[in-house]
């Protein structure tokens, strides 16, 4: 150690977890405010989006690509479905498909990850090869591939996305695993005698979970993406279900005639992400407790 | 064997062996298809003859093994196969589809590298230069902002702002505003070129005319890849300005161009390449919805087709393609790196 | 410093002045004092060194002579005067002028330091050529002349090495033939010789002084240990938390420190344990040989006895492979021949296929507390679980074990919700201590556990440990580079060196001569506290 460090100062009480995140909270930038603040925002929209939507998701209209008025405050779609309806809608659709598909990858990413990171060997190496492989086809390209054999249906759209994605997750539970497992303490507790579940659980999740809670962030904002992006293109989610990539792509012709209405999905896409981002970024910041140049 | 050339070797057989597993994947493909795949794609009325005589056409068949040396071997010839497309006596071979359309893309993706690098990463050393000051804080912002949108909500509001300088002062809200406002920003949203919004191009195209057609998109992908891209080199520069010879150099007395020029960039080859190649290889997949958006003949927008026609063979041929260039560019990056690395280059 | 060299510049004027100097860190998102108030001065041809523990602001003082501040530090306030320029005055331009020409810089870490693209001779004259001093022919041929003078070998053709190529001691010398192209008036030595082994460090420091010497130039050396400075520095000051303690004469410091605080920094030299000899043996290592990967041996044919409730130390530079050692005992690295018994019983090679009952009985403390304690634990969970593992101890039962232990480590059982990151250095060792403790042990393995802590706080953690030992009986297989530690606390002595024991024996038997060759460079490469150690040991060599 350098003498750079400050004269030793040990903090007196230790504060109650609750506690620490309330200050934590009370120091956070404007920008995590803001993303916090939308993100509630969106899940009490997705959450509550029967109860709050004026009409039915798949409710058909007489009059199609109406413009905005008292009866339609956004217009209606190409088939005459009311807009925010189905912008509302297509919160709960569109968030829960990618919460469901992130949640699915971590669960395949970390678990295989962690495993690889504590037991080396054959396992890990063939792990790791088969991730090389899967990483050098684009994922965007290959999901394209499997959706054009087994269909868009929304079980293999998660699925699909989610196993793709698994492959970087796995490479950073295992980073984060590896940098933990060669830990004294861990050694220390491997030569107590304890057994591989309480070394998991007890002193490696403990410690790799500020990265993966932040990875989780940015793996939802680029799952989320790649959802948008395929539906977009018409390979995704499918009609009639509502959903905002597949919103844009229907409605944009009406930009031609310098209508914003299409952006409107596009655009909570964007805010959403924007705001994950946000807090992934605050996230970072507080928890590494370190400036980028040390 | 010196070190360098044998690493390179390394890299270079792995990256063969990569493409070779890769290239079993996308062939396995058309092996996955259910059964009755012919019967959907003929249609109820086909007669078992012609269902027999598809199946034969692509080959279910025969063993998988025979079917996989037979297409490799084809593909090392320049044949693709033939698109689902294709009807008795009008056979459209996959290699005469996707020629033009490659073209296209490599001319967008080529025009978008040449705008992008040189830009990204000279943001990024400026930002990396001058951290933590109001330039970086902006960039920051800024780029957080762009990577979180999806492409087509960029390559759309582009759009919607080139239609704004005709639509804009005859619209509603223009007319909401104050006279005066209207009337400034309708000068300002005339100062915005009147780019294509439909990027509609054929092998006719003069080349001027091409890249003029091409330009929204070109910006739009710049847009994003420009962000990416300059977070990372950012990233990277900071990480070796850190470095203790660094710090060395400044108390030496070299200048701060001596620094950057001297002592770190010899260092930041190998960082700067994976980015750069990192970046190129994401352009892969952001081509795909931009030509989606555009309109644009390239070989996104067809594998996109093709996908939802369910066409096989030129999702695979594509699928390579994509793979491929993808495959190339790391490699590239990881033979620079490893080229300009002075342990590998001095040995002891 | 003593003696002359061809002295081109006046001896004894003023060179550099410091005065009121104040540095601020930011951390924690808050500026914190790192240098309070110091006031120094340095005349030509001086060599001043500066000694205090971590966090003392040595090295901030350091590179403030020079006019900087290390990316996230700044000084606030104060004035620095060299050769009559005022440093803090002057423009970033005026000050990079002076850098490396006039004021020369030597890092701790000469690895890390060196830019791994260049050749050694390309960075060495880079400054005389940047300052437009000398054009590249003549700096090169000076710089030839500069590795011969350090005692490099192979003078002409080492600087057309890459770092890497070249080894620490060596890479130190000719990062001072560096900081010496451009003839400064003053060089910042900044701990170069702490990442060295002893005996690589006494050839080091012999060629700085000797260039120092003969170039007639004032240095400012920074280090933690008093025995280095004393060899090197004709003053020497002491800090501590940012201020001043004392300053004065090497000889007068040495002799008379006035201040209490400076008489703790050689705290563990006047430590001596008296040695008892064994009566029965514990631990018995017989003839074994360990690879790793199967290929490279670290351990050869070593045959070690741990008689029990004593200490043995093992001893060795690094690459010696005493921390191999460890991992043999503790059954981490399974040897690849050769046998240990413990307790008159075989020990199974592999970690796997020991009983819990022998793993109680092992036990194993770190050289570094932050590595060896989960960051996520309370202290009361790190202690709790070896006896919740081992005895099966539950509630109120365990509870009073845990407070029992605290006792015995001397910390109070307010400490008990504390995470790592809440106690110091010293502190944390002393949990580390109690975890081992509370599996009851019969054979501790201490792993350089001081060598990261200050000297006062090693003084009272080696007086824990032997109090301990004394109490409770066990044995410690000691492992250190520090042979002052191993005066202090052992009974038995095993001298590493490469991977075979080069010598055991009782304490008494080892430090008396006659010794085996090694024993004797490494024993004799030690500093001691007399400013004329140095002198006397190059001149005994020398015969």
């Amino acid at each position: 150690m350098t003498s750079y460090e400050p004269i030793a100062q040990v903090p007196r009480l230790r504060r109650s977890r609750a506690t620490r995140a309330k200050t934590a909270l009370k120091k956070a930038p404007f920008s995590a405010w803001f993303g916090l603040l939308v993100i509630l925002g969106y899940v009490i929209v997705a959450v509550f989006a029967h109860w709050i939507a004026p009409y039915g998701e798949t409710q058909v209209f007489s009059e199609a690509f109406a413009p905005w008025s008292q009866q339609f405050k956004l217009g209606t779609d190409q088939l005459g479905r009311d807009m925010l309806t189905r912008l509302i809608y297509g919160a709960r659709n569109t968030i829960g498909i990618a919460v469901a598909t992130t949640l699915l990858s971590f669960a395949v990413g970390v678990s295989l990850g962690l495993l690889a990171a504590l037991y080396r060997g054959w396992l890990d190496q063939i792990l790791s090869r088969a991730v090389d492989v899967l990483m050098s086809i684009p994922s965007l390209i290959f999901a394209l591939v499997l959706l054009s054999i087994f269909g868009s249906s929304i079980t293999s759209l998660i699925i699909i996305i989610a196993l793709l994605d698994s492959t970087r997750v796995f490479r950073l539970a295992r980073a984060v695993g590896l940098n933990v497992a060669v830990m004294e303490y861990v050694e220390v507790a491997r030569l107590r005698g304890e057994g591989p579940k309480w070394i998991v659980a007890k002193e490696i999740l403990p410690n790799v979970m500020p990265p993966l809670v932040a990875e989780f962030g940015l793996r939802f904002c680029f799952v989320f993406l790649t959802i948008a992006a395929l539906s977009f293109l018409g390979v995704g989610i499918q009609p009639p279900t509502a959903d905002w990539g597949s919103m844009v792509r229907e409605n944009a012709t009406l930009i031609t005639y310098g209508d914003v209405t299409p952006l409107l999905p596009a655009g909570a896409i964007a805010l959403l992400t924007v705001s994950v981002n946000f807090v992934v970024d605050w996230f970072l910041h507080a928890t590494s407790g370190l400036r980028d140049e040390r | 064997m010196n070190p360098v050339a044998r690493t390179v070797l390394q890299r270079l057989g792995l990256g063969l062996v990569t493409l070779f597993i890769v290239s079993i994947i996308i062939f396995s493909a058309i092996a996955m298809l259910p059964g009755d795949f012919a019967r959907a794609m003929l249609g109820q009325s086909a007669t078992p003859e012609t269902v027999a005589a598809f199946q034969r056409e692509i080959g279910i068949d025969r063993p998988p093994v025979e079917r996989y040396f037979v297409w490799v071997g084809q593909m090392l010839h320049g044949d693709f196969g033939s698109s689902f497309a294709s009807r008795t006596g009008y056979r459209r071979t996959v290699a005469e589809i996707i020629a033009p359309r490659l073209y296209n893309t490599m001319f967008l993706a080529s025009m978008t590298a040449l705008i992008a690098v040189p830009l990204a990463l000279g943001l990024g050393i400026l930002a990396a230069l001058y951290r933590n000051g109001w330039f970086d804080r902006l960039v920051n912002a800024v780029t957080l902002t762009t990577i979180s949108f999806p492409e087509f909500f960029v390559a759309y509001m582009l759009a919607y702002l080139v239609i704004s300088r005709d639509t804009f002062i005859g619209s509603e809200f223009a007319q909401s505003l104050p006279h005066w406002l209207a009337l400034s920003l309708n000068w300002i949203l005339n100062a915005v070129p009147k780019f294509p919004t439909l990027s509609n191009v054929n092998d006719q195209t003069p080349f001027w005319e091409h890249v003029w057609r091409v330009a929204l998109p070109a910006i739009t992908l710049t847009l994003v890849i420009v962000a990416h891209m300059m977070r990372m080199t950012r990233a990277a520069i900071i990480n070796m300005l850190a470095s203790p010879y660094i710090d060395m150099a400044r108390l030496k007395g070299m200048s701060p161009m001596a620094i950057v020029l001297r002592h770190a960039l010899p260092n930041a080859w190998a960082p700067i390449v994976t980015v750069v190649a990192f970046n190129l290889a994401y352009l892969v997949v952001g081509v795909v919805v931009v030509e989606v958006v555009f309109v644009y003949p390239g070989i996104g927008q067809l594998m996109v087709d093709a996908v939802k026609s369910r066409d096989v063979p030129v999702v695979q041929a594509c699928a390579l393609i994509f793979a491929a260039t993808y495959i190339l560019l790391n490699l590239t990056a990881d033979v620079i790196s490893i080229a300009t690395n002075p342990r590998l280059l001095h040995p002891r | 410093m003593k003696g002359s060299g061809p002295a081109s510049r006046e001896k004894g004027k003023d060179l550099l002045q410091i005065r009121n100097l104040h540095v601020e860190g930011f951390s924690d998102e808050r500026w914190h004092p790192i240098v309070r108030g110091v006031d120094l001065a340095l005349k030509r041809g001086e060599v001043l060194g500066l000694i205090g523990e971590s966090g003392a602001g040595k090295s901030t003082i350091g590179l403030a002579a020079m006019g900087y501040a290390k990316p996230g530090c700044r000084i606030t306030r104060g004035s620095i005067l060299f050769d009559g320029i005022d440093l803090l005055a002057l423009s970033e331009t005026g000050r990079r002028r002076l850098r490396g020409s006039r004021i020369a810089y030597v890092a701790q870490s000469a690895a890390a330091s060196f830019n791994p693209a260049h050749r050694l001779l390309d960075q060495t004259v880079e400054t005389v050529v940047a300052h437009g001093i000398a054009s590249r022919e003549k700096a090169n041929r000076s710089a030839v002349d500069l590795y011969r003078r350090l005692q490099l070998p192979d003078p002409e053709t080492i600087g057309f090495r890459y770092p890497h190529q070249v080894a620490g001691g060596q890479l130190q010398r000719a990062m001072t033939a560096m900081a010496m192209a451009c003839r400064p008036d003053l060089i910042v030595f900044d701990e170069p010789t702490t990442a060295l082994d002893v005996t690589t460090q006494v050839e080091v420091l012999a060629s700085i002084r000797n260039i120092v010497e003969e170039f007639n130039t004032a240095a400012i050396y920074v280090t933690h240990d008093l025995a280095v400075v004393a060899q090197m520095a004709d003053r020497i000051m002491v800090l501590r938390h940012g201020l001043t303690v004392e300053e004065a004469e090497t000889r007068q410091m040495l002799a008379s420190p006035s201040q209490e605080y400076t008489k703790t920094l050689w705290a563990v030299r006047k430590l001596a344990k008296p040695e008892v000899p064994a009566d029965e043996y514990l631990l018995t290592i017989d003839n074994v040989t360990a690879a790793y990967a199967r290929t490279v041996k670290v351990l050869q044919n070593v045959s070690i006895k741990v008689p029990r409730g004593r200490t043995v130390a093992v001893v060795g530079e690094s690459g010696s492979g005493k921390s191999t050692l460890a991992r043999v005992v503790t059954g981490l690295l399974p040897p690849l021949s050769g046998s240990i018994s413990f307790a008159g019983q075989a020990l199974s090679k592999a970690l796997k296929t020991r009983p819990k009952e022998i793993l109680r009985r092992i036990q194993m403390i770190y050289q570094m507390p932050d590595n060896a304690l989960n960051p996520r634990q309370t202290v009361e969970e790190v202690i709790a679980r070896p006896l919740e593992f081992y005895l099966g101890l539950k509630g109120a039962q365990r509870d009073r074990r845990i407070g029992e232990l605290m006792h015995m480590v001397e910390m109070s059982e307010t400490y008990l919700d504390r995470l790592p990151a809440e106690l110091s250095g010293g502190q944390k060792q002393r949990v580390c201590i109690a975890r081992a403790l509370a599996a009851d042990p019969e054979l501790i393995i201490c792993d350089e556990i001081t060598s990261a802590l200050d000297q006062i706080v090693q003084e009272e953690i080696l007086k824990l440990l032997m109090r301990l030992q004394r109490e409770l009986g066990m044995s410690y297989i000691f492992i250190t580079h520090d042979i002052a530690i191993v005066r202090a606390i052992a009974d038995e002595i095993v001298v590493m060196h490469q991977g075979k024991v080069v010598e055991q024996g009782l304490k008494s038997e080892i430090l008396t001569p006659p010794h085996a060759p090694y024993t004797e460079r490494l024993l004799s490469s030690v500093p001691e506290m007399d400013p004329d150690w140095l002198t006397r040991l190059l001149a005994s060599r020398r015969m």
